[in-house]
């Protein structure tokens, strides 16, 4: 009898346990899977297609300087510049107030806090405002940043559209940090405390430093979001037709009016497609995504280079 | 013990507390710390307020039976809220029928059906779809989905139209819906799909019968996080759907609408202009708190269903 079992070649086995004949069912089901993950990503191919060919004639044509001329009621001469430095202003806004808050929000969460009832609100607080749509963030900042600071910001200027996209990102900022310092290992902390260091010495010399690239993956993606948000500058009061900077210096334009990327993006689109204003909209998101992706590849970038496995 | 009883040293208690000096700067840092943490429910403070304000001040300078008109022209007095309900919910619903089983088959493929190594290429490819702001997917709506897809199907489809500004949004939440399930399909425990094999069901069986179910309540929860980022949305209602100036109630979604979010964004835009009409302006606000309220009830029922499956496993 044993020997018999042994003489039954593997293929047959195969064969029954994967039942008899092919299995239809399945292989359509595979089919259709596989299908889903084919339009998800001839969405993105064609879109990047169709921008890039787009704006290719403006970039050939025109060279450096659709990136270095101002806004103009005529496209043959309008440019960027002026959201570069608007989306540039908003960057180092982003960074100085919402990265610095964020993280040490999260460190109070993970590190100090005691579990109560305040804390718990806090955190599902900050869970919620990151699922609050970004238009009304741009109302908090019309109300608060333009109208109530008016006087400190300059009103509708690029520093209360800096403030407004900071708050917005604040909750990404803190999530991602917080989840970050979640995966350092409590033993790591237990052998700070063990030799007598204090919370604070624990937290700086032990946590951070390994949830760091964690923590710096997550904010460097939070200011791609803040990038290329345009809905709340759009409330803010970011200008919407062309302007002049003129000669004005910096600290005027930081003040004044302003635009940024994808506000120029955005009121381009607006004009007729078939016009001039068509190709130079395609340029001006080649510009934007150019920004934003390669922050957000460089933040893949930061994690796959330092990402740790307890 | 011994040595802690001799004569002259401190109490064991007194000498772990640690100096007064760093006690006190423990506690400074602490305090900073726990300001941070208090700034974010001054932001939600500030929102609710700001908000309600306004949106009080719009209700006391229009008559109730405004907010029933022929369309949603704020400039001119009439401020239908059932042309833009209609707006963000047509578009809403063909964002989910796009982004549903697209990201629900993606999210399957992935967790069940992929090789590593193309896994290893997909997510960061999905990772970048979600990247792309949302201007672009607006531009994206009108210049190629539309053209391209709307009118080839429909001929009679307008320039401007809620069907093409839905799809657009279904792209937008492809990658999340996707990503969401995917996470909640992965979490479900090695054993159980084990022990379906082991009783000889097929892969299908597997994925629809014993790991679909068990993550139902991680699926749930993305698609719900998923309409509520489709009602958020704005600009590609803004670029795409048309009605920047308004809209008249319709149900058709072949023709131009407008959506809570578009709406603001309209009035908005230039908003020195908005400053003249008396109603206009506070009628942002009270969009805005409409807005608000129906995300984060969305967003609250997500998070229920979400710490479910984390109670589970």
């Amino acid at each position: 009898m044993a020997g018999a079992s042994t003489a039954v070649p593997a293929v047959v086995v195969r064969r029954s346990l994967a039942g008899q004949g092919a299995d239809w069912r399945g292989l359509i089901f595979q089919g259709l899977l596989l299908l889903s993950v084919v339009i998800t990503l001839l969405f993105l191919f064609i879109l990047l297609a169709d921008v890039f060919s787009r704006a290719l004639p403006v970039f050939t044509e025109r060279g450096g300087s659709f990136l270095s001329s101002s806004l103009s009621s005529s496209a043959a001469r309008s440019g960027v510049i002026q959201g570069l430095f608007g989306s540039f202003v908003i960057a180092i806004i982003v960074v100085i107030v919402a990265f610095p808050i964020g993280i040490m929000t999260a460190i109070y969460l993970e590190e100090y806090a005691p579990d109560t009832r305040l804390t718990q609100l806090i955190s599902i607080n900050i869970r919620n405002l990151a699922g609050v749509p970004s238009v009304v963030y741009g109302l908090l900042g019309l109300a608060v940043f333009v109208q109530l600071l008016g006087p400190l910001t300059g009103g509708r200027s690029v520093i209360a559209g800096g403030l407004t996209l900071a708050v917005l990102v604040l909750p990404i900022v803190i999530i991602t940090s917080a989840e970050s310092l979640r995966a350092v290992p409590q033993a790591l902390r237990e052998a700070g405390y063990g030799i007598g260091a204090s919370r604070w010495q624990v937290t700086r010399s032990l946590v951070l430093p390994s949830a760091a690239p964690g923590i710096l993956t997550g904010t460097v993606l939070s200011l791609s979001r803040a990038l290329g948000e345009t809905a709340p500058l759009i409330v803010v009061g970011a200008v919407s037709g062309y302007f002049s900077t003129g000669n004005a210096s910096t600290v005027d334009q930081l003040f004044g009016r302003f635009t940024a990327l994808p506000m120029i993006v955005f009121n381009w689109a607006r004009e007729p497609q078939q016009s001039a204003f068509g190709p130079l909209t395609a340029a001006a998101i080649v510009v934007l995504l150019l920004v934003t992706l390669s922050i957000n590849a460089f933040a893949i970038l930061l994690r796959n280079r330092f990402e740790k496995n307890w | 013990m011994a040595a802690a009883a001799q004569p002259g040293s401190p109490p064991l208690s007194v000498v772990l507390r640690g100096s007064a000096g760093r006690r006190r700067r423990e506690q400074i840092i602490r305090a900073i710390f726990f300001g941070a943490a208090s700034l974010s429910i001054l932001v939600s403070i500030f929102i609710v307020l700001s908000l309600i304000f306004e949106a009080i001040n719009f209700l006391a300078q229009i008559g109730l039976d405004q907010l029933v008109a022929l369309g949603w022209f704020p400039r001119r007095g009439l401020f239908d809220l059932r042309t833009l309900f209609v707006g963000s919910v047509i578009t809403t619903g063909i964002a989910i029928l796009v982004a549903g089983p697209i990201g629900l088959g993606t999210a399957i493929y992935l967790s069940e059906y992929a090789q590593p190594r193309v896994r290893r290429i997909v997510k960061p490819i999905l990772e970048i779809l979600a990247g792309i702001p949302s201007v672009v997917l607006g531009f994206f709506a009108l210049t190629w989905i539309n053209p391209q897809l709307v009118q080839r199907l429909n001929p009679g489809a307008e320039g401007f139209n809620l069907m093409a500004a839905g799809i657009g949004v279904g792209v937008l939440i492809i990658p999340l819906i996707a990503s969401v399930s995917e996470d909640a399909m992965r979490a479900v425990p090695r054993s159980l799909r084990e022990a379906s094999y082991g009783l000889g069901a097929r892969r299908i069986t597997t994925s629809l019968r014993v790991v679909f179910p068990a993550a139902i309540s991680g699926i749930t929860a993305a698609f719900i996080i998923g309409i509520s980022r489709g009602i958020g949305e704005t600009m590609v209602l803004a670029i795409a759907a048309g009605g920047s100036g308004g809209s008249i109630f319709q149900l058709n979604p072949f023709e131009p609408g407008q959506s809570i979010t578009a709406a603001i964004a309209a009035l908005a835009t230039g908003t020195d202009q908005v400053r003249g009409a008396s109603a206009a302006f506070p009628s942002l606000f009270f969009l805005g708190l409409i807005l608000f309220f129906l995300t984060l009830s969305l967003n609250l029922a997500g998070d229920v269903f979400v710490r479910r499956t984390r109670q589970r496993y």
